[in-house]
């Protein structure tokens, strides 16, 4: 049951000189879904947002967004969709209302519209108390739920996020989640970039893991969390001297080889059904005491680590190429 | 048809934008306001006493001069606005709406229109204030008006295209003034020409802002204006012919690199 997709790439390639931003992307987003473009700094992330938002041409291959070509129909495009990012781009110079209301008109909304759509956004982003203050006065995660509500003006069905919540603190971060969780229960297909990779596990549908301009893993979740190696066992013994022996019992039961790491053995393991149970036995059998035991659920980060070889990074601003 | 419409209608919402946030910055206030009324009083007090202008006041010399000045770097806010949008990835969300493209950029110079009306309203009640008088028809005068407008206008987008080809508001502003004040400071404005040194005086004879600034002085002060007025509307028109397209294209560039 094939629809068509709100957004799909096909060997996009962009370069800035020498360097490659993307090197022949494909991506498929599902309409209604919410897909997360996942990767470090200088992924190549914000330029494949600004093609598919018609800011940048591409230098080879094609995009679409809701069966329109950016680049031969890109007036068309713009009108299919709202852009927020991690610049959280409003004037600091208009009143949260005024930034609404001039979007909309903008979007050419028909008459007396902009100012209603501006004030039931800011109702519903918890803003009407700050409507009529300078934006320069908003704090950035108010700044940030503002730049989500001016990309929603036109109530456009396919939503790109880049970085939302680059810089903002935790409870900021959890609101504007909520946010765009509301958002995509009312069929607004997202297409999110991020680099935190909780982010990408909690709002995501389906992941392109992307890293130096390529493509290098998809799926959900759920799938990439499994093609590290699925679950984990970490098992403490009360004697840390006999974890070698340890490895030795347990190794018929890994999917691949245990090892050992802050004095517990680390046990991964394709199903987690009945292999606790498995491995206390064995450990027994061979005479080892167990002080603890527990199942750990591979985290993005691990998947992240084991698909780049390097680790992702949480901290600083995204340093793509700019265009100017 | 509809397609104009909608680029009148883009314009008028941005130039708006653009006109919103000068009372609302202190700093730009102060540059349409007090900035050039001290500039005017400086002049007219501490200067105006060993400029010797044969045959005129100095105040209705200086006044003139001193309003094409202030009319050219009006469209300062362009520059800063521009390069502020490029910064903060404002241009970005334009970009990214169904809006004409140009819109961002006609709406900026249009509301600098907006701005050197408000400059010229400040700078001629100053000056009237002060002792200056028109000394011309009502005709001469409305002309001269709208000559500064135009004049204010071509140097928008002067500004325009510096504030396109400028990484930060700072870098704008340096790069406005260091070209700029040079060019009106050696010109007619605030001196006669024929007391600078004789190599310089060639140079400030040509200085286009000489002709705009003899062409007001013509229009406002009934003086023969000469060839003035028909040299400063052809330079003022060749700086639109040069400066729209140049900005439209770097705004292109800036764009869709």
């Amino acid at each position: 049951m094939e629809s068509a997709p709100a957004v799909e790439t096909v060997g996009l390639r962009k370069s800035y000189g020498n360097v490659h931003a993307l090197r022949g992307v494909d991506l498929r987003v599902e309409s209604g879904s919410v897909f997360g473009l996942l990767g470090p700094n200088g992924a190549g992330k914000t330029t494949a947002v600004r093609i598919l938002t018609t800011l940048l041409l591409p230098d080879g291959g094609s995009a679409s967004v809701e069966g329109s070509d950016v680049v031969r129909n890109a007036a068309r495009v713009r009108e299919q969709i709202g852009l927020a990012g991690q610049y959280a781009a409003v004037d600091e110079n208009l009143t949260g209302f005024e930034n609404l209301d001039m979007v909309g008109r903008l979007y050419h909304l028909p008459r007396g519209q902009p100012g209603t759509r501006a004030r039931e956004l800011l109702s519903s982003f918890d803003l009407s108390d700050a409507a009529d203050r300078l934006v320069r006065t908003y704090s950035g995660g108010m700044r940030r739920r503002l730049d989500l509500a001016a990309a929603l003006v036109a109530r456009p069905p396919v939503l790109f996020l880049d970085e939302p919540t680059t810089g903002l603190d935790i409870r900021s971060r959890i609101e504007l989640w909520d946010a765009i969780e509301a958002l995509v229960s009312g069929g607004t297909t997202v297409l999110l970039t991020t680099q935190y990779l909780d982010e990408a596990d909690r709002l995501a549908d389906a992941i392109a893991v992307i890293d130096q301009g390529l493509v290098i893993a998809e799926g959900t979740p759920r799938e990439l969390k499994s093609q590290v190696g699925g679950e984990r066992l970490d098992i403490h013994l009360c004697d840390e001297q006999r974890g070698d022996e340890a490895v030795a019992a347990l190794a018929a039961i890994a999917s691949d080889r245990p090892f050992l790491e802050d004095g517990s053995v680390r046990v991964p393991v394709a199903e987690r059904r009945g292999t606790i149970a498995d491995a206390v036995r064995r450990l027994d059998d061979a005479g080892i005491a167990i002080d603890d035991i527990s199942v750990s659920s591979p985290t993005l980060d691990d998947v992240f680590l084991n698909l780049t070889g390097h680790a992702a990074e949480h901290e600083g601003e995204e340093a793509e190429v700019q265009s100017r | 048809m509809k397609a104009l419409r909608y680029g009148i209608s883009d314009t008028l919402v941005l130039a708006k934008r653009s006109l919103l946030r000068i009372p609302r910055q202190p700093d730009l206030l102060v540059g349409f306001t007090i900035q050039p009324i001290l500039f005017i009083l400086l002049f007219v007090y501490v200067f105006g006493g060993a400029i010797s202008t044969p045959g005129l006041d100095y105040v209705d010399f200086l006044i003139p001069g001193i309003i094409v000045q202030s009319i050219v770097f009006g469209g300062f806010v362009t520059a800063l606005g521009l390069s502020d949008d490029l910064k903060k990835g404002l241009i970005d969300r334009f970009r990214s709406l169904p809006m004409t493209r140009s819109a961002l950029l006609t709406g900026r110079t249009l509301g600098d229109v907006a701005t050197n009306i408000f400059q010229l309203v400040v700078m001629f009640s100053v000056g009237l204030l002060i002792g200056f008088n028109f000394s011309s028809s009502v005709g001469e005068v409305v002309a001269g008006i709208l000559l500064l407008l135009l004049i204010g206008y071509a140097f928008s987008w002067v500004f325009a295209f510096i504030g396109l080809s400028s990484s930060s508001p700072e870098a704008s502003n340096a790069y406005g003034f260091t070209i700029l004040f040079p060019i009106t400071f050696v010109s007619s404005a605030f001196v006669p020409v024929d007391t600078m040194p004789s190599w310089l005086q060639p140079i400030a004879e040509h200085n286009p802002f000489t002709y705009m600034v003899n062409a007001a002085r013509a229009l406002f002060l009934g003086l023969p204006a000469g060839d003035n007025v028909w040299l400063a509307l052809v330079w003022t028109l060749a700086i639109i012919a040069v400066f729209a397209p140049l900005s439209a294209w770097k705004y292109r560039r800036v764009v869709a690199q």
